[in-house]
């Protein structure tokens, strides 16, 4: 086949480009309304539009669209550059498309209408679960059919994980939503008590790892290295990473149960994987970010590498944080604290969203027959406003959570508790409302990149790109 | 603890499912170069937007 002019399949990777930034925006939206309610209450109205609502929708919004299709996007990208190849499937490859699309706007409807399964992050009831598992099935095949075809022997080290990533979710996803339906609408979990919380656990915490982690990993190693203009740091250090991290992420899931009915040596063992896990972790946050190595001053003047790198340490602090709080003497006090949600947004905003947003950055104009995007300055303000955002609130979120464990175990000399429930929550007013600014801060950068972004397609080509071959042959 | 009877087994299995692969990926060479294809990644690809590419020649032997 080599010789014969076949272009990329760009299209797909352009539908989920785009629709990130627009998933981003809702997610974010609903974020910003959702934090504005815990300082306002009157803002919860009618049973719709109610915090208790509200919140999952935030969740798999900005979770399962925003993120979920910035790993679309990428992967499709990355896999058909680095496997110089076609993207493999045929009519699969539209149907990941609007299939992923249609599952989001099932969410925006039902889960306002109170349509649950009430499990935290997989909300969404038994017919939409169905159609993520058709969706998700296509995916793989999409993905694991163009590695088949590749036109180079080695399978570089990004769709490793962004393998590993989609073979995970899938076990996950398949585990943890096995229900009884009893109607269309509702049906309960195939497990119960303590079963369903463990179940649920391990399905929770590694779609953080896999999803959030392992997904977003394959996005680094290609899109630091592209932007830096230079190979990353160790490629031998970032095969290590990977296999470091497959091998030991799985076990970690009880450190989300700790004092609870969980048998101990359970918590224990979570407890234990969850601090090994540091080792990978910060083996490819060091990996990444000195893969700028001798070029430190390109860091100056190119925004798309600082939100790259900015990602990175945000990655860093977070998997040095994440450990740490699954000591169980730590999680004693910052359990059920909004501790919890500064450590789960200090990875989201900082390194999820972050490294998306620089990888979209970077393919944009690509896409769209630009050399780059329309103002770069946009994407430098863009840059301060969300690494502003993010530090309000994550700071903010600090001082709350350890202010609320503190007061909840404070007791008196006679052994009853020194503060009440609502006390702690008085006292946490001032701190969600600037958890609240840093919200609007990040939301505000999204909408600068929406602008940018619609201002680079205006008047841009959208031409199919012949597929480049492999340059010197790898036997 | 009935869920640990599931999910020990589904680890276990997994931890071959990824044993296997591993395996499978050091017989075939997947790692027999382990600088290359770092390289090869930056040369290999869409240079059609030459927004940056050009001062990079100059410092890529400077210092590192």
């Amino acid at each position: 086949m080599s010789g014969t002019q076949t272009t990329y399949n760009d299209k797909v990777v352009r539908q989920f480009a785009v629709m990130t930034v627009i998933w981003g925006i809702v997610g974010m939206l609903v974020g910003v309304i959702i934090a504005a309610q815990l300082v306002w209450p009157e803002l919860n109205i009618g049973p719709w539009l109610h915090f208790g609502r509200l919140r999952p929708l935030h969740t798999n919004a900005v979770i399962f669209a925003f993120g979920g299709c910035a790993l679309f996007a990428t992967s499709y990208w990355v896999v058909q550059r680095t496997c110089h190849t076609r993207l493999w499937g045929g009519p699969l490859i539209p149907f990941t498309f609007w299939g992923w699309q249609l599952i989001i706007v099932l969410a925006a409807v039902t889960l306002p209408l109170g349509i649950t399964s009430g499990k935290e992050y997989a909300e969404l009831e038994w017919p939409i679960d169905i159609l993520i598992t058709l969706v998700w099935v296509s995916y793989a095949v999409v993905f694991f059919g163009t590695i088949a075809v590749r036109k180079v022997s080695h399978i570089y080290v990004a769709n490793w994980f962004f393998g590993a990533f989609i073979i995970a979710v899938a076990l996950l996803h398949l585990g943890n939503s096995a229900a009884l339906p009893v109607s269309f609408t509702k049906s309960y979990s195939a497990y119960a008590g303590v079963q369903d919380a463990m179940i649920q656990w391990w399905y929770g915490h590694n779609a953080v790892g896999f999803f959030l982690t392992a997904g977003f990993l394959g996005m680094m190693y290609y899109f630091v290295p592209k932007q830096a203009g230079r190979p990353v740091y160790s490629y031998r250090l970032s095969v290590v990473h990977f296999w470091a991290l497959i091998f030991t992420y799985m076990w970690a899931g009880p450190h989300h149960l700790h004092y609870t009915a969980l048998p101990d040596w359970t918590q224990s063992v979570g407890m234990l994987f969850s601090l090994i896990l540091l080792a990978p972790s910060w083996g490819g946050m060091i990996n990444g970010i000195m893969t700028l190595s001798g070029a430190w001053h390109k860091l100056r003047d190119d925004p798309i590498l600082k939100f790259l790198i900015t990602s990175l340490s945000f990655y860093g602090m977070s998997t040095f944080e994440g450990p740490m709080m699954s000591i169980k003497t730590v999680n004693a006090l910052s359990h059920y604290t909004d501790w919890t949600v500064g450590h789960v947004h200090s990875g989201a905003l900082g390194w999820v969203a972050m490294v998306s947003i620089g990888s979209i950055y970077y393919l944009l104009p690509r896409l769209f027959g630009k050399k780059e995007m329309y103002s770069t300055a946009l994407v430098t303000t863009h840059f301060w406003i969300a690494t502003i955002g993010t530090v309000l609130y994550i700071a903010s979120m600090w001082i709350a959570g350890v202010m609320q464990g503190l007061m909840w175990r404070a007791v008196n000399a006679d052994g009853t508790l020194a503060y009440s429930f609502v006390e702690s929550v008085k006292g946490s007013y001032p701190f969600w409302a600037i958890r609240w600014l840093g919200g609007v801060l990040f939301l505000l950068g999204m909408l600068i990149m929406a602008y940018n972004m619609f201002k680079t397609i205006a008047g841009g080509k959208t031409e199919d790109v012949p597929v480049i071959e492999p340059a010197g042959h790898h036997a | 603890m009935e869920s640990v009877y599931l999910l020990v087994p589904v680890s276990v299995v997994l931890v071959f499912g990824i044993a296997v692969a591993f395996w499978w990926s050091v017989r075939s060479g997947q790692f027999d170069d382990l600088e290359g294809p770092g390289f090869k990644v930056l040369m290999d690809d869409d240079e059609r937007p030459v927004s940056s590419v050009a001062e990079e020649g100059d410092d890529k032997e400077s210092k590192s």
